[in-house]
């Protein structure tokens, strides 16, 4: 990993040389993307650098492109212009570069995406051992802790049809810890879920943050992201367009929209 | 003047037998033949048609029918010249009796059936432990049934080597050929149908042209031609001295036929798997093989068990057109027993289709429920 790590960092190095910032450090790094959707430019000029163990949340109205921009970072999308590096290898259509990424980062979706086939735990051994190789005694084990950790170690032999929203989404982030990511992705969450249920998965979000996972977050939990992002990032109309820490996003917005959009979501 | 709206039960209510009329044969019946009006006059009409068929089919195939005898004259008239009295009606079972033997095997030579016996006790002896899920090793099971079974039965049944004598496929016949044609044609057309179908949803234009040509070229010709053409005009094409036998052209013909159908239901179901799944497997770096084999078919196949096992029974009775090609599948040679003079009367042909029909239900009836069965048993719960 290290080896392979200092060997993709060095060819970037050019285009960083004048900044300071070790490359090393870098998670996520868009330099001038877009994306069309046939004529449609749904990302325009994206351009975002992610540290290590850095959180980010993104918000914005509904059609903003959030969603797009985040599923670029594991190529759920294919993006047509500008670079996305991520952890030091550039997304193109070099199909082993994209399943080297995909082992590194983990996602999360809005309608949690389980295998309504297999078990809790087939679910989160499933990835490790054909992806990672790792026998099964050993993944089963580590599925364990990680559902142990996401409070539902008692489900593990049961389908994913039978468990409750909350707990859904609690094995998906399991599923996803189990390949041992270096960043996590969220897409809106805990949008498709009761009340009582977010507050269960945002905990384990928190405590996923306060461990250091590198994190992207598309969320409109507010409360979430003042409490765990260091930075928060509106988006409107394809385009990132403010970009601040929660204190400041929140208490002193500065664009129009912006101010338009928080006036909306907190009443 | 204030009144207590407030309320706490005292004492909990107990569960109480279900009122008479809701119980007993009359409560049911009331309940499933005469609920109303309509259902009513459905249920008399049923009943009509129930006992107008029933006693008089009952009558000619077990009361009436003729269970011994050596030639036609036990199942003709005095006036067509054999011992039943004038106007006697009833199924003869000492045709199909005394043909039995060739109804199963064809002309295989009376010599050699024990082969055809031994390989039909391996296939049984593999196929029940492979079904019943309790039993346990269905790897090495599957590996025996579809890979080892095919290629001894091969050798069993043509001979050649080991000292068994040659028997050449135009010697087989009847039931032998109606089983081997449909168990390859099954076991070909579900792996190949799901490639083709995977491949007429690639994203890799030229495999997906190609599968699309093959699928809608076979789907648009009936079978009788396909089986036409292996048999006529495949020779055709071929360079001269080659030529492969007309059994296995057969059997190209018929699995080809069954792929391009099998490729359209398992299609069916996968366009039932949402999105989703496909992008949960993505997002964990499994690769295409890997999201299909693991992740999307297995649930598109359960979802599509009634439409494969449709195309199985389908296929199974589609196996009596070899007859074209001057094959004999059982109905084929209890067809071309009709015209055996030694047992030739009014009541042979009805009961030799009469029992090739019992034996082509009982098959297909079996395959039916079983996918019944296993539908069942591979619910996970999905539904909530
Ligand atoms: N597959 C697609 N083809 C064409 N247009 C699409 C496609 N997917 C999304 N879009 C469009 O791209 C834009 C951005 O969509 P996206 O899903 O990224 O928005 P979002 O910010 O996530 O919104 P929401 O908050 O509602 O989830 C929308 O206008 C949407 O209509
Ligand atoms: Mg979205």
């Amino acid at each position: 990993m290290a080896i392979e790590n200092a060997v993709s960092a060095d060819e970037i190095k050019v285009d960083r040389a004048k900044m300071h910032i070790s490359d090393t450090d870098v998670a996520i790094d868009i330099v001038g993307m877009h994306k069309w959707y046939g004529e449609f430019n749904v990302l325009k000029d994206i351009n975002l650098r992610v540290m290590r163990g850095e959180r980010i949340v993104i918000c914005g109205p509904s059609g903003s492109g959030k969603s797009t921009m985040i599923r670029c970072i594991n190529r759920l999308e294919e993006h047509q212009k500008g670079k996305i590096i991520v952890d030091g290898k550039e997304l193109t259509n070099d199909l082993k570069k994209i399943d080297e990424v995909r082992r590194e980062v983990g996602m999360v979706f809005q309608h949690f995406n389980l295998f309504p086939h297999l078990t809790i735990l087939e679910n989160c051994t499933l990835a490790p051992i054909w992806v990672r190789k790792t026998p099964k005694k050993q993944a089963e084990e580590q599925a364990m802790h990680f559902l142990r950790r996401v409070k539902i170690p008692e489900q593990a032999n049961k389908y994913p049809g039978q468990l409750s929203g909350g707990q859904q989404q609690r094995v998906a982030i399991a599923r996803s810890l189990c390949m041992n990511p270096r960043i996590m992705l969220f897409d809106e969450p805990t949008s498709a879920l009761d009340p009582e249920m977010i507050k269960e998965v945002l905990e384990t979000m928190v405590g996923l943050a306060e461990e250091g996972m590198t994190m992207l977050c598309v969320t409109h939990e507010m409360g979430f992201a003042r409490k765990v992002a260091n930075r928060v990032i509106f988006m409107d109309q394809g385009q990132i367009v403010e970009e601040n820490t929660p204190g400041e996003f929140f208490d002193n917005p500065r664009h129009e929209r912006t101010k338009l959009f928080l006036s909306q979501i907190l009443h | 003047m204030s009144q207590d709206i407030g309320y706490v039960r005292t004492e909990m209510a107990l569960p109480q037998p279900a009122p008479l009329r809701e119980r007993g044969p009359l409560a049911w019946m009331r309940k499933n033949l005469f609920a109303n009006p309509f259902d009513s006059v459905l249920s008399i009409v049923g009943f009509f048609i129930v006992a107008m068929i029933v006693p008089p089919l009952f009558n000619w195939a077990i009361v009436n029918a003729q269970w011994t005898g050596t030639d036609r004259t036990f199942c003709a008239t005095v006036a067509q010249g054999g011992i039943q009295p004038d106007g006697w009606s009833g199924a003869c079972w000492a045709f199909v009796k005394a043909k039995f033997g060739q109804f199963m095997f064809g002309r295989y030579p009376l010599d050699e059936r024990w082969r055809v016996i031994l390989v039909a006790i391996m296939f049984v002896a593999l196929l029940v432990p492979l079904l019943v899920p309790r039993i346990p090793r269905k790897g090495l099971n599957s590996v025996l049934f579809f890979l080892v079974l095919p290629v001894v039965s091969y050798f069993l049944l043509i001979g050649g080597v080991f000292g068994l004598p040659h028997v050449e496929t135009p010697l087989w016949g009847g039931l032998l050929v109606t089983l081997t044609l449909s168990f390859v044609g099954i076991v070909v057309s579900l792996p190949f149908g799901i490639l083709l179908a995977l491949g007429r949803r690639s994203k890799m234009p030229v495999v997906k042209m190609l599968c699309v040509i093959f699928i809608e070229t076979v789907r648009g010709v009936p079978l009788i031609t396909v089986l036409f053409m292996a048999s006529v005009m495949l020779p055709l094409f071929l360079p001269a001295g080659v030529s492969f036998d007309k059994f296995l052209r057969a059997l190209i013909g018929v699995s080809l036929f069954a792929s391009a159908y099998m490729a359209e239901v398992v299609r069916g179901g996968l366009q039932a798997i949402p999105k989703g799944q496909y992008e949960g497997a993505d997002s964990l770096g499994l690769s295409y093989w890997q999201k299909m084999g693991l992740i999307v078919l297995p649930q598109a196949l359960k979802l599509v068990i009634p439409g494969i096992v449709n195309t199985f029974i389908g296929m199974f009775k589609d196996t009596s057109l070899v007859y074209i090609i001057s094959m004999f599948d059982l109905l084929g040679v209890v067809r071309q027993n009709f015209s055996d003079a030694a047992w030739a009367s009014p009541q042979t042909p009805a009961s030799g289709l009469v029992f090739a029909a019992l034996v082509f239900w009982i098959f297909c009836f079996g395959m039916s429920r079983y996918s019944i069965f296993m539908e069942r048993r591979l619910d996970t719960g999905h539904k909530r």
